[in-house]
């Protein structure tokens, strides 16, 4: 009998030994390879881009046919999208495998773009650029410069937005409410809206970030722009008194009531569609929304009764009201195994020409210069034009140095906080805990 | 036939192609995924050997822990929904409906074969407290109660996602169970109705040690499905309210293909195998006691 267990187990421990260092083997050899690129570049000019976005490959598509139309003759250009939902987990398969597309969209996570910076997975836009990188607005550059460190451009901001609260001047006037300018003005007018039976703000907190834009928000206006970066070098934690202020003051805005009942059940159409409606007096929200405002099907309330106005100060705080939050939204990026001669002429095309187009086009401010202002535009996109020439330095958002899971955790969390389900410790430390 | 299967050339020509295809497509990646364990980093940046530390996370990770309570308490709560309700049907259509179950049995059945996504919809507006209000807070407003927020705190996303789950599978577990009740000989109930046995003795000691065989496969069929749930929960809730209703499956989708970590979602893959591995044993062990005790 024992015998029998010998011999069953000499030919077990062998057999697992070598299915283990077979499981080693191909797991170590799965890492990704080093990049190789050169020549002209890939046959085609390939855009990959979200599903969600159909204004890059307009622009794109006609550029090839009148300003870049000797780059589309050298190297054609090609389009193909892929389910915004998944953009992450795509490029980073492809990227893993040296197979990003001559163009695409980026990922929307920051920490993931740094990887593939230093994977080398991606093209160095300023240098591809050389002369021509000055066609990207400083403020563009210096989220870039933000987000992804160093100082050269990954990435194409095909978008510039900037953001603040979105409110409707007739329910203000009507309740005898100026602009709030500093936060506990913000809450008064809260208050008061809703003693008036009117939903001060809306948000959507199924995906979180307007409410967690809240406390990113505050904690700039509180601790100063570099607040956040502070957190990531380590020099400070979310759980320190100074950032639990924040999370707790949106707290106990969303416990007066001021978000309405069910956030959590709250989509970004739902969002929209309340703000647009009349049914709430506020929302957070970035210059993208500008097409829904000028969308009459979308807007009953009126282009002429909205208005913008910046975050509030936070009394006796470090920041200032004029620090923009700002975004470049999802930009694109180039595969630097796709990469050539043909490629680095159609980028150079592209950034002399997409900031005219997208403006003239949908409307869309990007983060390129400007030569032409449509005299035709509506007139909130060309305050937010001009402010968006006129910023120079731009704060980030709550999240933007974050992991990808702690951005999760951040905002899978916000309608709880918003709702008093947690408070701001515990929404911190969750936070904290994350990035650990 | 014999000589055939005797035949190793034979063999291997028959199964031979069946295996490569089973072992490209699911024995490879199993082993990769268990290689993937013991590293770290990501397909970008590439990996590097861990030796043991992402099983050291697990055990100090919390919301591991939250998940495999959630995991577990779905899975039992579930399993006895399932089973005790497809149970109760089976008996219906086999002792009240009879010959004309066909309808009600087509009818409880229907929503098996419905998209998760499309279900996971329609009890998303049922339950819906806002921007409008759905049908079950119609009901509670109608009768004076205010509108409960279902999808806003974890325990009442629990028990919408198990109502859900239920509703969406007892169909199957009734006809499973149905054709246990029907293989059980006429002429043994008969004997033990003669012998005066009937309703719930007839039940306790006769029809249910019958069909004790099938009712322990749906036990095990259902415990380990639910172990794995993934598709009700990603489209109903998608976890949340926070992590309050993250499973093991989804947590391990997150931290592999949302947060990079392979080597890390390998490890809680590894370990969900491993519990439904344990659990699995666990059933066969307790009925092969009970098999002993009759």
């Amino acid at each position: 009998m024992i015998t029998t267990a010998k011999g069953r187990l000499g030919r077990i421990v062998p057999a697992v030994a070598i299915i283990g260092a077979g499981a080693l083997l191909l797991a170590g050899c799965s890492s990704g390879s080093t990049s190789s690129a050169g020549g002209k570049g890939s046959e085609k000019f390939d855009y990959l881009g979200a599903d969600t976005n159909t204004e890059i490959s307009t622009v794109l598509t006609l550029m090839s046919k009148d300003q870049c139309s000797a780059e589309n003759a050298a190297q054609p250009l090609s389009v193909g999208t892929t389910p915004g939902t998944g953009v992450d987990q795509k490029m980073q398969l492809l990227a893993g495998q040296n197979a990003l597309p001559a163009i695409s969209t980026a990922s929307g996570t920051p920490s993931l773009m740094t990887q593939f910076v230093e994977a080398k997975k991606i093209v160095n836009i300023t240098e591809a650029l050389g002369d021509d990188s000055s066609n990207i607005l400083p403020a563009a550059q210096s989220i870039i410069s933000k987000l992804y460190g160093g100082t050269d451009s990954y990435v194409l901001p095909t978008e510039f937005n900037i953001e603040g609260i979105w409110y409707n001047k007739k329910i203000f006037a009507d309740n005898g409410i100026t602009v709030p300018e500093t936060w506990d003005a913000l809450v008064a007018a809260s208050e008061k809206l809703e003693a008036a039976g009117v939903q001060p703000i809306t948000a959507d907190g199924k995906d979180g970030w307007p409410i967690t834009r809240l406390i990113g928000n505050y904690i700039f206006r509180d601790q100063g722009a570099d607040a956040l970066q502070a957190v990531k070098d380590g020099k400070a934690k979310l759980t320190d008194a100074a950032y639990v202020k924040a999370a707790d003051a949106v707290a106990s805005l969303g416990q007066g009531g001021a978000f309405g009942p069910s956030v959590g059940s709250i989509d970004y159409n739902g969002m929209e569609n309340a703000f647009l409606t009349g049914g709430a007096a506020m929302m957070y929200n970035g210059s993208w929304t500008l097409s829904n405002f000028n969308d009459p099907a979308q807007n009953t309330i009126g282009l002429e009764n909205i208005a913008y106005m910046p975050f509030p100060a936070v009394t006796g705080g470090k920041g200032s009201i004029d620090d923009t939050p700002a975004n470049i939204g999802i930009p694109v990026m180039l595969g630097q195994n796709a990469y050539g001669t043909n490629t680095q002429a159609w980028v150079k095309c592209i950034a002399k020409n997409y900031g005219d187009l997208a403006l003239a086009n949908g409307g869309v401010v990007s983060g390129f210069k400007v030569n032409t202002v449509p005299t035709d535009l509506p007139e909130l996109t060309q305050v937010v034009q001009a402010k968006v020439a006129a910023t120079t330095t731009a704060t980030l958002w709550f999240e933007a140095l974050f992991s990808p899971k702690q951005t999760t955790v951040s905002q899978t969390n916000a309608a709880l906080l918003a709702t008093g389900a947690l408070t701001g410790e515990a929404f911190m430390q969750m936070v904290q805990d994350a990035g650990q | 036939m014999k000589s055939v299967l005797g035949d190793r050339r034979a063999i291997l020509a028959l199964l031979g192609p069946a295996l490569l295809v089973y072992s490209l497509i699911i024995l490879i990646p199993i082993f990769w995924s268990l290689g993937y364990t013991f590293f770290s980093g990501s397909i970008v940046s590439g990996f590097t050997p861990s030796g043991f530390d992402n099983f050291i996370t697990f055990f100090k990770d919390p919301t591991a822990w939250t998940a495999i309570a959630f995991t577990v308490k779905y899975a039992v709560v579930l399993t006895v929904g399932q089973v005790v309700i497809g149970y109760a049907f089976a008996l219906m259509y086999h002792f009240y409906l009879k010959r004309a179950s066909a309808i009600i049995r087509t009818l409880v059945f229907f929503p098996v074969v419905l998209p998760t996504v499309a279900v996971a919809l329609l009890f998303q507006q049922f339950f819906q407290s806002a921007p409008t209000t759905g049908p079950i807070n119609g009901f509670l407003n109608s009768l004076g109660i205010a509108s409960v927020d279902w999808f806003g705190h974890a325990d009442s996303a629990f028990w919408v996602i198990v109502a859900m789950d239920i509703w969406r599978s007892m169909g199957f577990y009734a006809v499973l169970l149905y054709a246990g009740i029907v293989d059980i000989p006429d002429d043994i109930v008969e004997s033990s109705r003669l012998d005066g046995a009937s309703g719930w003795k007839l039940l306790r000691h006769i029809i249910l040690p019958l069909s004790l065989p099938v009712l322990l496969s749906s036990v095990i069929f259902s415990i380990n499905g639910t172990l794995k749930v993934f598709d009700s929960v990603l489209a109903l809730t998608n976890g949340g309210p926070g992590s309050g209703t993250t499973p093991l499956t989804l947590y391990m989708y997150q931290t592999s293909f949302t947060y990079g970590d392979y080597g890390y979602g390998s490890t809680i893959a590894l370990m969900l195998t491993i519990l439904c591995l344990l659990v699995t044993i666990f059933i066969f062990r307790a009925q092969r006691r009970d098999l002993t005790k009759a």
